[in-house]
């Protein structure tokens, strides 16, 4: 990690998360979404993203929480990787944040494996924590996951 | 790396395409001074150019060839084999220079002394046949330092012709826009692929926004919106098309390389093979082309492999020692067609079914009863090579097979043909381009799905009653009857996990929408809930998460802005099970021209019912005789029933209870009974109703089986089960080979 580093920061559950900026093509309200059968279950969709489409992913279900109320429409922080924009449904934006060094750590051991596997750590505030969310892993958590949907 | 530097590369590789066709030209015919005269310009060119950027040892090279060339075009050499094969490894030998260049940015380690070494023999005039090919393994120092002298002295008279060629060409020789064209290099721009495919991708979702606003159109009632909205269609309708041009290709761009690979392979073979071209000019989109390249270069590298003959077998079956390859493209209905005919000895349909039961592709019982036509296509089940033998032309590791996999991937069709003795012909059909596809949209559980037209053969709408009956069971696989042929039905909502409640039960059907779907030369119904209409549609690929799904090709923006998959036919039939994934099922085209046949005993089958009504099949082959026995005839010996028939005791079988539900059918006077012998025993089955023999060609079977059943056929338009006769003897405890029966 970089001394300064610029973080678009959102919240699921209680949780509040952040994930580089320059990892963010854009973050968009609720979208209309395709379901797509026979994808796993963190897969929401595909969105129509100005005639581009996204696969639209639900952290909440990688990250072991409680399902979205139905009524919730998510809103979509837009990540932009080399196939393609995909999209992770958050409860709701927060602002953008900066952050350096000094007040990070590692998340804890006895965090779950595989929430530990997607959060590279986390970000002290002075009020509140801010978990940085590894976009890599999301990504290639997937893959594997998509073993049984073949 | 350096504009100059690319801008050569570029150019170079241009003449070097130019070059390899100009080489064989020469070969057919040595005296023609234009085409000379062109070879020698371009390799001249290089030349220059490479001194200019000092490439050092492509410009050794090259200068050796112009050398020779200029020989040659003064007339003081003739051009035969040796000099040209000479001259293409001189091609080869420039393009390997310049991928290495283009790659490393420099020349590469490689000294290419012997190539040197043979272009500098070969400018001896009578030196030629001494010269073993391009085998020498000369000393490189020697033999640079020896060409140089005498090519130097080449060099003053060698510039002057070039000048004087240069008004003349381009007219004859078809070549197109090189450093010497007129009209055309001046209303040429060159543009980078990049580009032109942003640009596509741009009027796709051109075409996007106009199908919205044509949408939205329907609505409105301005006069003024609805005009500029029909201005809007047609307008984007022709950049559409416009911008599609662009990225069309001749077919020749993949051809041109033919010539140069049927060339070198027929002499590594020792045949004689000319290759001819007819619609070069055919235009295919980019993708296609790049597509199609490596599957026609196997078919053709197998035309002359394995289907044209030596020279001596040729003239002793009577035809010309040369054998031709013939590539024909033409337009037709939207789609291309590419045929690769030779005139070779054809496909020993024999030998492919040896080799498919071999290699457990099929059963031997099945090769007996394939037609000719459905066994030629097993050449292109996985793991079937026909070679004899295994050539290393042969082993690259792309099997027909593959050749059909790549094909159909995008969306097109293979077929072959032969004739024993005169040749074969492939049959190559595939789509104009990949990007913008007509297609149907179908909803289904309140999702719209796109299935592109290629896949779709047809849509059926039943109704009412209709709708109630069309659908037989076949144990539990639903099948429909489509004009004689069964059609095993599919439903999406099940196969795409959104059907929810209760089983379905064909009497609650108001309306029945089938859309008839072509997978892997196989048919079956996929049942939606609507099919809504026609549209062109944008393909868009799948993100890396959901390219697992074989079922959906794709996706693509509706009208109304919504994302709708794009449905594959291949891929849902595999998911149903209607496709098989394994190769063992070539065997059941729906083609009803093919010579599919039950199970290859006989074509005439003796058709009877048993169970009120259920309808059987058997192989008359497999009937001695028919026979009715009086009810009071029956005797019992232990558990079986028999009866008194030609001096013997004949046991009896009841079909409807071995395989029946009904315990025991009341049967009031006479039974009739199919006698059944194997051996010098028989046995009697005893059935319901004797309905009709009948000689006809089975057309669709499948393969469900069960206990005493083989499958299902349509017979006379209904469903009948084949008996296995066999088997039914076996389940009713009696072992006909066995002698202990005798005695009983």
């Amino acid at each position: 990690m970089t001394d300064i580093c610029k973080f678009c920061t959102f919240l699921l559950d209680d949780f509040f998360f952040g994930v580089e900026v320059d990892r963010v093509q854009e973050v968009l309200r609720h979208q209309e979404m395709t379901r797509v059968p026979l994808a796993d279950d963190f897969i929401r969709g595909l969105i129509n993203l100005r005639g581009q489409i996204v696969t639209a992913i639900d952290p909440r279900v990688l990250l072991g929480l409680p399902a979205r109320q139905s009524e919730e429409l998510p809103m979509n922080v837009v990540i932009r990787t080399e196939d393609g924009a995909v999209s992770l449904l958050v409860d709701d934006i927060d602002e953008v944040v900066e952050v350096d060094d000094t007040t990070f750590e590692p998340p804890p051991e006895n965090l779950d494996g595989r929430t530990r596997a997607l959060i590279r750590g986390v970000h002290k505030f002075p009020d509140r924590l801010m978990l940085v969310l590894d976009v890599d892993s999301v990504l290639n958590s997937q893959t594997g996951a998509g073993r049984k949907s073949a | 790396m350096d504009d100059v530097v690319k801008e050569f590369l570029v150019e170079s590789q241009e003449s070097l395409d130019q070059l390899d066709l100009d080489f064989l030209a020469l070969e057919q015919d040595p005296s023609n001074a234009e085409t000379l005269a062109s070879v020698f310009r371009s390799i001249h060119t290089i030349k220059g150019t490479c001194g200019f950027l000092g490439f050092s040892k492509l410009e050794r090279v090259t200068h050796v060839g112009e050398t020779l060339l200029g020989k040659l075009r003064d007339g003081d050499l003739a051009v035969n084999a040796d000099i040209t094969s000479a001259l293409l490894a001189l091609g080869d030998c420039v393009r390997e220079i310049l991928n290495c260049i283009e790659t490393a940015g420099d020349e590469g380690g490689k000294e290419y002394a012997e190539l040197v070494e043979t272009l500098t023999a070969l400018q001896t005039p009578g030196a030629v046949a001494a010269i073993p090919a391009l085998a020498v393994e000369p000393e490189a120092e020697t033999t640079v330092d020896a060409v140089e002298a005498p090519s130097a002295a080449d060099e003053p008279d060698a510039e002057a012709p070039v000048a004087k060629a240069k008004p003349r060409a381009g007219s004859e020789s078809g070549e197109q826009g090189n450093e010497s064209g007129g009209s055309i290099a001046d209303t040429t721009v060159r543009i980078d692929v990049c580009l032109l495919n942003s640009l596509m991708n741009q009027v796709g979702e051109l075409v996007l926004a106009r199908n919205q606003i044509l949408q939205f159109s329907t609505t409105q009632e301005d006069s003024g919106f609805l005009t500029t909205a029909q201005r809007l269609n047609l307008i984007t309708t022709e950049l559409q098309e416009g911008v599609m041009k662009t990225r069309m290709q001749a077919i020749g761009t993949v051809w041109n390389k033919f010539p140069r690979v049927v060339r070198d392979l027929s002499r590594m073979c020792g045949k004689k093979v000319r290759v001819d071209m007819d619609g070069q000019e055919t235009e295919l989109d980019r993708t296609i082309i790049e597509a199609i390249k490596d599957p026609l270069t196997h078919v053709v590298r197998n035309a002359v492999d394995h289907g044209i003959e030596t020279p001596e077998d040729r003239r002793a079956a009577g035809k010309r020692e040369e054998g031709t390859v013939w590539l024909r493209a033409y337009h037709e209905g939207g789609q291309v067609n590419i045929e690769i005919v030779d005139d070779g000895k054809g496909i020993d349909v024999e030998r492919v079914k040896q080799k498919a039961i071999a290699n457990n592709v099929i059963s031997a019982a099945r090769a007996e009863s394939m037609g000719d036509r459905e066994a030629l296509n097993l050449i292109f089940s996985p793991g079937l090579s026909t070679a004899k033998e295994v050539t290393n032309i042969s082993g690259r590791g792309v099997g027909m097979d593959v050749v059909k996999t790549n094909i159909e991937r995008i969306g097109g069709t293979v077929d072959i043909q032969s004739e024993p003795g005169r040749g074969s012909t492939l049959r190559v059909k595939i789509p104009l381009t990949l990007a913008i596809i007509p297609a149907v949209v179908v909803s289904c559980s309140g999702d719209s799905f796109a299935i592109p037209q290629v896949s779709l053969l047809e849509l059926v709408r039943l109704d009412g009653e209709q709708a109630q009956n069309a659908i037989e069971m076949i144990h539990d696989v639903p099948v429909y009857r489509l004009r004689g042929n069964l059609l095993p039905m599919v439903w999406l909502d099940e196969q795409l996990g959104l059907h929810t409640g209760a089983p379905r039960c064909a009497s609650d059907l108001e309306t029945l929408n089938i859309a008839v779907l072509q997978a892997d030369e196989r048919q079956f119904g996929l049942v939606v809930d609507e099919v809504n209409d026609n549209q062109e549609i944008v393909v868009k690929p799948l993100g890396k998460l959901l390219q697992g799904l074989t079922c959906f090709a794709g996706a693509t923006i509706m009208g109304d802005g919504k994302v709708a998959l794009i449905l594959d036919a291949l891929g849902l039939g595999e998911r149903s099970g209607v496709v098989a994934r394994s190769a063992d099922i070539v065997d059941t085209s729906l083609d009803q021209q093919s010579d599919t046949n039950a199970h290859g005993d006989s074509e005439t089958m003796l058709l009877f019912s048993i169970d009120d009504g259920r309808r059987m099949a058997v192989p008359l082959s497999k009937v001695a005789r028919l026979e009715e026995f009086e009810q009071g005839k029956i005797e019992r010996t232990g558990r079986h029933e028999v009866v008194q028939y030609r001096g013997e005791i004949l046991p009896l079988v009841h079909l409807s209870r071995i395989l029946g539900t009904s315990a025991a059918s009341a049967e009031s006077g006479s039974l009739p009974v199919i006698v059944y012998t194997e051996g010098d025993k028989s046995v009697g089955i005893v059935v319901d109703d004797i309905l009709d023999i009948v000689d006809q060609r089975l057309a669709i079977e499948s393969q469900i089986a069960s206990p005493g059943v083989r499958g299902s056929a349509v017979i006379q338009g209904r469903v009948a089960e084949i008996l296995d006769i066999e088997q039914v003897v076996e389940m009713a405890g009696i072992h006909l080979p066995r002698p202990e029966f005798a005695g009983s």
